[in-house]
């Protein structure tokens, strides 16, 4: 349950409120966090705060905006000695990722963060970080690719490489970018697959929120102890990794990698359970907030601006977050529109070419497994691109057109782009 | 300002807003470590905030604009600010940029000027000369934060004494003090129109 009721005591009774509390603790979320614990940090802030309370041995990073402020904030604590981390400073985003297997495949925690044309520059790697199963955390400030330049907050990046073998997770604001990124490790290190958490360029990663921290030692109980694998290098005297694979057997690794992307969706599921038990803020794969026929699928910090109009204008619509984006939770996207009618997926991110954005695809994808009979009709928006702002006009009108659609069985708006002029 | 001329048609919401404020500088004038200070001071408070910036070309001298929203309750829209309930100017070269933040009549808007008029601007304005309390407490132009405490006069929105925890442990020792004296002077000195 996301309930979002608990947090405005002066519409609701006081039993009510009582009842809601009861049944949030249960789903084991904490509905009163102490306003006073609450500290003022940007998104990269509590990204790069969150790593330095995970005992990382390595971080291999180059600066880029918007997620400079997380590798200079870290190579501070570094700097300060208030961490033993091996920092590396290295001269562009391809040496990080390499440098950040390098150290991954010696058996050390590694982070490192990037946005953008970063992301771009080492995707090379990102397939020799996945294919190597190596349990990296990498954080990506979300950003717009070139050209032409823009350093604003779109998916476009972290979409272009949807298909790296990256678990994807996408954080709404600056206390889910810390969690998240706590949590990334125990995922990474449980299924050995390298872990991506996404928060959006400018809006999360440089809007400073109130965050309640965790202290180091409550983390160490929560994080696996670091591996000492068997197949570390240098251990051993004859040992290459990565090494060439023929077509006789290339294609098993490749299968073994898929059944280790699968396993993360419970892996996150039980991480986040004992995460909950560590610091009363649980997640799902997929949340939803508020009720109707009408649904309106979007990941990171749009969620949250369209669940409050919706809130707060008393509209019917269901308000569906994905949070862990790969591997795709069809299962629970399924669970999530059961009795919908009409779906609306917006992405921030233009598949040039595709017959729709990204998320669109995968929603679409899992709905044509549905009976034509209860397959809500669907369209899909690509907005907000290079930063732009979907503005509450615009959001009106898209939820007036879901709850048409909702109605007749069909959307006549067609798909598209939303926010461009013409 | 990028993208000004999209600015869209506010059809009337119904939702409840958290008190929004826009502030309007140059930078390398401390637009968001005002912002910030500001969001700090709201938690310490037990307040709900965000602080956020906005970039053109990012460099000294070029417009800034930052926000912040406070909130007794938990804050989870991260759109822009089109209607502030407030706007601070801290350059008042960029009072002619005010045309498109948004403005209405119930607006404040808050100028560091030295002028006794300002024409041409919709809303309620208030001026200090936080320029004058700056030169004269630091000798030098520093007039973000005496801005602050003109902010907090007009609109309480945070506690003296929260900006008083926030301003000293951003910049302690004697140059803390001499922030919080500009913003005690700024909050008395500045006057509607």
């Amino acid at each position: 349950m996301y309930l979002m009721d608990f947090r405005r005591p002066s519409a609701l009774s006081a039993a009510r409120q009582l009842i809601i509390q009861a049944i949030t603790r249960a789903a084991g979320r904490d509905c009163t966090v102490a306003k006073s614990k609450l500290i003022g940090m940007t998104g990269d802030e509590a990204v790069a705060q969150a790593a330095k309370i995970c005992d990382v041995d390595v971080v291999a990073a180059y600066p880029i905006t918007p997620q400079t402020i997380i590798v200079e904030a870290f190579s501070n604590y570094v700097a300060s000695g208030e961490i033993k981390t091996e920092y590396v400073c290295v001269e562009s985003e391809h040496s990080a990722m390499s440098a950040s297997v390098g150290a991954s495949l010696a058996g050390a925690r590694v982070f490192t963060a990037t946005s953008s044309q970063g992301l771009a520059l080492m995707h090379e790697i990102l397939y020799i970080a996945s294919g190597s199963r190596c349990p990296i955390v990498m954080a990506v400030a979300n950003r717009a690719l070139s050209s032409p330049i823009n350093i604003h907050g779109d998916h476009s990046d972290s979409m272009g490489s949807r298909d790296s073998g990256w678990v994807q997770l996408y954080c709404e604001n600056a206390q889910e970018a810390y969690d998240t990124t706590i949590m990334a490790f125990k995922i990474a290190e449980e299924i050995n697959m390298p872990v991506m958490v996404n928060l959006d360029g400018f809006i999360t990663s440089h809007c400073m929120e109130g965050v309640s921290t965790i202290d180091e030692s409550t983390v160490a109980k929560f994080l696996p102890a670091k591996k000492l694998n068997g197949w570390l290098l240098g251990e051993h005297e004859t040992l290459s990794m990565g090494a060439l694979c023929l077509p006789d057997y290339y294609f098993e690794f490749k299968k073994q990698q898929e059944d280790a992307m699968h396993a993360a969706l419970p892996s996150f599921e039980k991480t986040s359970m004992d995460f909950a038990k560590t610091s009363g803020r649980s997640y799902k794969a997929v949340e939803t907030a508020g009720d109707g026929d009408a649904a309106i699928i979007c990941m990171s910090s749009t969620a949250g601006t369209i669940r409050t109009m919706v809130r707060d204008s008393g509209e019917k619509l269901k308000v569906i977050k994905v949070r862990l984006y790969r591997p795709f939770p069809a299962q629970q996207l399924k669970e999530a529109l059961k009795g919908v009618k009409s779906v609306t997926v917006l992405d921030r991110a233009c598949s040039f070419g595709a017959p729709t954005g990204p998320l669109g695809s995968d929603v679409k994808s899992v709905l044509y497994g549905m009976p034509e009979s209860t397959r809500p009709a669907i369209r899909n928006i690509v907005y907000g691109l290079g930063g732009r702002d979907l503005n509450p006009t615009e959001l009106s009108d898209i939820f007036a057109e879901a709850h048409k659609a909702a109605k007749s069985g069909k959307f006549t708006t067609e798909s598209g782009f939303v926010g461009a002029r013409e | 300002m990028p993208g000004t001329d999209r600015v869209p048609i506010m059809k009337k919401t119904t939702y409840n807003k958290p008190l929004e404020i826009a502030w309007l500088g140059r930078g390398g004038q401390g637009v968001v470590t005002a912002c910030q200070t500001l969001t700090k001071a709201a938690l310490l408070d037990g307040e709900y905030s965000q602080a956020f910036p906005e970039f053109g070309p990012e460099r000294t001298g070029a417009p800034v604009r930052g926000f912040n929203r406070v909130s007794s309750e938990p804050i989870d829209v991260h759109n822009q600010i089109y209607e502030p309930d407030v706007v601070v100017v801290i350059d008042p070269t960029l009072i002619p940029l005010l045309k498109e933040m948004g403005l209405k009549p119930e607006t404040k808007v808050i100028i560091n000027t030295n002028e006794a008029v300002v024409g041409g601007v919709m809303g309620k304005v208030f001026t200090v000369d936080a320029t004058r309390i700056a030169i004269d407490i630091f000798g030098k132009p520093l007039f973000n934060t005496p801005m602050l405490g003109a902010l907090v006069k007009v609109t309480e929105v945070v506690s003296m004494d929260s900006l008083k925890t926030t301003i000293t442990g951003r910049f302690g020792g004697e140059m803390g003090a001499k922030n919080f004296s500009a913003i005690e002077r700024a909050h008395k000195e500045v006057k509607p129109l």
